[in-house]
């Protein structure tokens, strides 16, 4: 469960089933081939053959011969010549050389698995785009790759899994709080969104949930974009994050609200048609703040300036998979 | 359904490719970045005519992994540097963006349904 979680954590952009499909679907034989190659000429003998095997503890090798693959050889072909007691024969008596079934270097693992499967063999020799051999890969090195890579991504995961109790557990007061800051300036649109941006990430890093970061993020840039599109001359957005309780506060001077309950109302808006051209000022804004806190207030006066709070709770189900929001409540 | 399939429907254009492969579940069609926000599901693609890079943030906040901009509007620099920077994917379609949503919906990407009715102030 705690893993699932973590890993819902890595579920940013792509997610960690998306990277493990995308590693299987695109990670290239090549990645995983043994390059240290061990091959034999046809001409050796079967003695030689069992003297490599068992130095080198593999149980088949490809033979090359006039710089080509011609064949492979393995411990079942030794143990046939074993029975018929022929050691001193040459390798080419006993190889397997029609329908030698080969990967290309740059095939995906999970055509080359497939061919294993489907042809029950234990190993094949690669050859790049030339009919070179390169190199050889046997079940085991997918096995191999694939552990690794999981292995990685889960280390990822315990990663952020384990900053949040890092974090806020390693610090000693009667109240621990993260705060960050951003000053916001009038008419800057280039830059609208930037500071939800980094407290969304902020929340990701520290171990929040997806949901809960977007809650938060969306929230913000409503309130950001109304700094930047109706202030006088900018304003402050302060985050304080706690364990259990996100606050954001977006303020600044002038030029106040006449009317709050007004401005409220889905459709009420006093932007400009250039600021609509800019895809806001739809009069949604505060609908939308309202639908992603659990509580909002706002306190404004005409002259004095504005004061948007918003509050989130960081219930059990956030901090896990909770249902994702379907916008149910606009 | 995968980008290439989009760009397939969409007869469009990838401008900027994003890090990962994604495989989108549904769209939602807007210039009004409010709208957006309001119905965002992650994992949804975002159809506007919108090219600002206002469009790019609000993928990033919805968690949209792309965007596809319609009627032949090539997005601004900037919008396409913020996108390469946030790793969201941009591709542009040649049809209006009711040709473009429509070509999408025959293809088998789903919208989000009926939302609740709203009355609106004037």
């Amino acid at each position: 469960m705690k893993r699932q979680i973590a890993l819902l954590g890595l579920m940013g952009r792509g997610g960690a089933l998306s990277k493990i499909h995308e590693l299987i679907r695109e990670l290239p034989v090549s990645r995983v081939m043994t390059t240290a190659l061990l091959t034999l000429p046809p001409d050796a003998t079967m003695m030689q053959l069992k003297e490599l095997l068992r130095e080198h503890h593999i149980s088949g090798v490809p033979v090359v011969g006039g710089g080509r693959l011609v064949g492979v050889v393995s411990i079942e072909d030794l143990i046939h010549a074993l029975e018929v007691q022929r050691l001193d024969a040459p390798i080419r008596e006993f190889m397997t050389s029609e329908g030698l079934v080969t990967a290309h270097a740059q095939e995906p693992v999970m055509e080359a698995l497939r061919r294993f499967e489907q042809m029950g063999i234990g190993r094949m020799p690669v050859l790049d785009a030339r009919q070179k051999l390169v190199g050889i890969i046997t079940r085991g090195d997918i096995t191999l790759a694939l552990l690794r890579a999981l292995q990685e991504l889960y280390t990822e995961a315990e990663t952020i899994q384990d900053r949040p109790q890092h974090f806020f557990d390693a610090l000693e007061s009667e109240n621990t709080s993260l705060q960050l800051r951003y000053r916001i300036e009038k008419g800057d649109f280039a830059l609208g969104g930037d500071a939800s941006g980094k407290i969304k990430r902020a929340l990701l890093r520290i171990g929040a949930s997806p949901q809960l970061a977007r809650r938060v993020a969306i929230a913000t840039y409503e309130a950001e974009m109304n700094l930047i599109i109706h202030s006088d001359d900018g304003g402050l957005v302060l985050a304080d994050i706690q364990p259990t309780t996100i606050t954001v506060v977006a303020q600044d001077s002038g030029p106040g609200i006449a009317d709050v309950e007004l401005a409220k109302q889905p459709g009420y808006s006093t932007a400009t048609p250039e600021v609509r051209e800019m895809g806001f000022g739809a009069g949604m804004g505060l609908t939308n703040i309202e639908r992603c806190t659990d509580k909002m207030s706002i306190w404004s006066a005409v002259g004095v300036g504005t004061r948007l709070q918003m509050t989130f709770l960081v219930s059990p189900e956030e901090s896990g998979e909770g249902d994702e929001e379907t916008g149910q409540g606009a | 359904m995968t980008l290439d399939e989009i760009l397939q429907a969409t007869e469009a254009q990838m401008l900027v490719e994003p890090p990962y492969n994604i495989d989108l579940e549904s769209a939602c069609a807007s210039d009004l970045m409010s709208d957006v926000l309001i119905f965002t599901k992650p994992n949804m693609l975002l159809i506007t005519g919108l090219t600002n890079p206002q469009a790019i943030r609000t993928a990033d906040m919805a968690e949209a992994p792309a965007v596809i901009f319609v009627r032949g509007k090539y997005p601004p620099p900037e919008t396409l540097e913020l996108a390469e920077e946030m790793g969201i994917g941009v591709l542009m379609s040649a049809y209006t963006m009711f040709e473009t949503a429509g070509l999408l919906y025959q293809a088998g990407l789903k919208g989000i349904g009926k939302l609740p009715i709203m009355r609106q102030q004037r």
